[in-house]
């Protein structure tokens, strides 16, 4: 019986802990989202009060999306960022696919220095990427951020792949490879399901600095018709006067696209967790 | 077809010789089973039969064939591994079919052979299940069947049984006997289990140290054992060792008596002892014995007897069963 109290007590203080944290980290979205939809005075006065029929006011999506470029901007976010996860993902886990699986020489040294690039910021290399980019004639094209961010995300990808394919039985790849599956066919058709969850994890974890970067957008790619949302929203802050309204609008409807990714991701996690291997 | 062999096969992982020359000769339809210790190399022998690892040199032949070089899939063999190894996104019926499916067998002849092999293995209730969705025994039992319809030359099984309970074991191992019977197949197997191997194998090859110590029939094994290390691996209880030279044989360096060998008495016999510890599994009684003259001796008798720690006993080995073993553990006949 005490036991019972005492678990039932610990979830509580589980729950409660679980509970202030998600109002912590979900309370900037929320002030972001009310204050988008109250007019300029009102965000000012009252910051903190939730829209009333009087300060309630569309003019900052009217403004952003009346700007008319805002849809390109989107575009290429969702672009950008979709098709660097995909690389991400492809390249990293074949990569760590075969760091796992095969033995051969340079193998700890490959894995090493992949993972070097976990402690060295991509930035440092700005100067050296930008040459690169006007060498080949990628300035203010998208292929340019796909590329930059690819190479970002494939360390952390590599490292946390390879770790999760060492759990992959052997022998269900031996198994595979009697069957007569390439090894090819054993790495996307067996592997890669059973690491779907670190996959999405992966994903994740790639996505986020991806959409809200703004570095690599502002350098490479700032012309108008490769502006990323981040970019593009920052119109609306000017040296002497920033547009709250729009800026507010631009970052509440910046959230979604995002967030769509975000649930689909999660869902694969969690029914990979659920559905589980079979040994 | 389906014969196997195998001719000075070495293999080394880096400068561990885990295999250090292995001939031996399979014979079409024999069961062959590997026993010896962990970490011996059984399994690294079984893979590199099976192609999943290549030889660091020597040569292998399937029906005469040297398959060094031809991929696993193209040997005409078909393995059944320790931890089931199903496909877990496949149907029980894809699992089996699989391997046809990718030599690109006709559909119907895939249909068929699935049918008859999940006949063989009762099997029909399931074939629309995922392997999630099975027992140990029925994924065993997928397993084997995805072997089956390959009709391969060779199957190789890799502890196959070791995850399963007591009672499915012995289940099971009946059924891989008549499967042999029925197949007609070369099966070489791989096994902790001495009673899996004395029942099961044609032919039984104890390995240690990467070294084939001996190859026989399981009754050639038990009673004329090549050297020490056979000896003492083959029969449980493990052979009793016995210097020679307490018992005045000058020609041999140890002698060994089978437990079952030596027979009790509490009035008189060759060595006198002290019981020290009894063991009553119903079918035998097993006695432990300290005695002057040869040190611990183990004692198997057949049905119930009532020896308790502490009684003096009288212990004498049955004639023409001990085995003698000269300096170099080779066994003196
Ligand atoms: N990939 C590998 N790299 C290095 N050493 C290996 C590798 N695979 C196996 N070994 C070594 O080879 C030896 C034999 O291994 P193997 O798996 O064949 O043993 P086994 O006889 O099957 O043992 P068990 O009965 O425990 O299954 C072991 O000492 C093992 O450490
Ligand atoms: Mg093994």
């Amino acid at each position: 019986m005490s036991k019972a109290r005492t678990s039932l007590s610990r979830t509580t203080v589980v729950h409660l802990a679980l509970i202030a944290y998600t109002l912590i980290s979900v309370f900037p979205v929320f002030l972001t989202l009310i204050n988008s939809v109250k007019s300029r005075n009102a965000i000012f006065r009252n910051p903190m009060q939730l829209p009333t029929a009087e300060t309630f006011d569309l003019v900052g999506y009217t403004t952003v999306l009346g700007q008319g470029d805002f849809a390109t901007y989107f575009q290429n976010s969702l672009i950008v960022t979709v098709v660097a996860i995909a690389l991400v993902l492809l390249f990293g886990a074949m990569a760590a696919f075969a760091l796992s699986e095969y033995r051969f020489r340079g193998n700890t040294l490959m894995g090493l220095y992949l993972a070097l690039g976990i402690m060295i910021p991509i930035r440092l290399g700005t100067v050296a990427i930008l040459q690169g980019m006007v060498a080949t004639g990628l300035v203010n094209t998208l292929t340019a951020l796909v590329l930059v961010y690819t190479a970002q995300g494939i360390p952390l990808a590599v490292f946390i792949l390879s770790e999760f394919m060492k759990t992959v039985s052997d022998d269900l790849k031996n198994a595979g490879r009697i069957d007569g599956l390439s090894e090819y066919a054993i790495f996307f058709r067996l592997v890669l399901p059973l690491v779907r969850p670190a996959m999405a994890t992966v994903a994740v974890f790639t996505m986020i600095p991806i959409w809200n970067d703004l570095w690599f957008p502002l350098i490479l790619a700032p012309s108008e018709a490769t502006k990323t949302v981040t970019l593009g929203a920052q119109i609306f802050i000017g040296q002497f006067v920033t547009n709250w309204n729009a800026v507010l609008a631009a970052l509440s409807l910046a959230i979604f696209p995002v967030l769509v990714l975000y649930l689909l991701f999660s869902r694969q996690l969690i029914r990979g967790i659920t559905s589980g291997a079979v040994k | 077809m389906g014969s196997l062999q195998l001719q000075s096969v070495r293999k080394s992982f880096g400068p561990v010789d885990v295999l250090k020359g292995i001939d031996l000769d399979v014979e079409d339809g024999e069961f062959v089973i590997f026993v010896g210790p962990s970490g011996c190399g059984k399994s690294t022998l079984l893979r590199i039969i099976a192609g999943l690892e290549d030889t660091t040199s020597g040569s292998i032949r399937i029906d005469g064939a040297e398959v060094s070089a031809v991929p696993p899939a193209r040997r005409g063999i078909a393995m059944v591994f320790q931890s089931y190894a199903l496909y877990p996104h496949l149907t029980v019926k894809d699992n089996m079919g699989l391997g046809l499916k990718q030599a690109g067998t006709a559909k119907a002849v895939i249909e068929e052979r699935v049918r008859k092999a999940s006949a063989m293995l009762s099997l029909e209730k399931y074939l629309d299940r995922r392997p999630a969705e099975l027992s140990g025994g029925q994924r065993q039992r997928v397993a084997i069947g995805r072997a089956i319809v390959r009709e391969p030359k060779l199957f190789l099984f890799d502890e196959p049984l070791s995850n399963l309970d007591a009672a499915l074991r012995v289940h099971m191992r009946l059924e891989i006997a008549r499967l042999h019977r029925e197949l007609k197949a070369t099966m070489i197997y791989v096994t902790h289990d001495q009673v899996e191997a004395m029942t099961l194998a044609d032919k039984i090859v104890v390995l240690d140290g990467g070294v084939i110590q001996q190859v026989g029939s399981p009754m050639e094994l038990y009673n004329r054992p090549a050297n020490l290390f056979v000896a003492g691996f083959i029969g449980s209880p493990a052979m009793n060792f016995v210097e020679a030279a307490r018992l005045g044989d000058g020609g041999a360096k140890t002698l060994g008596i089978r437990p079952e060998h030596i027979a009790l008495s509490r009035e008189s016999g060759e060595w006198e002892g002290k019981v020290i510890h009894v063991e009553h599994l119903g079918a035998d009684t097993i006695v432990y014995l300290e005695s002057d003259r040869v040190g611990l001796l183990t004692v198997r008798l057949f049905g119930e007897h009532h020896y308790a720690p502490g009684d003096t006993v009288h212990a004498t080995p049955a004639a023409g069963q001990v085995h003698r073993f000269g300096a170099d553990g080779r066994a003196i006949h």
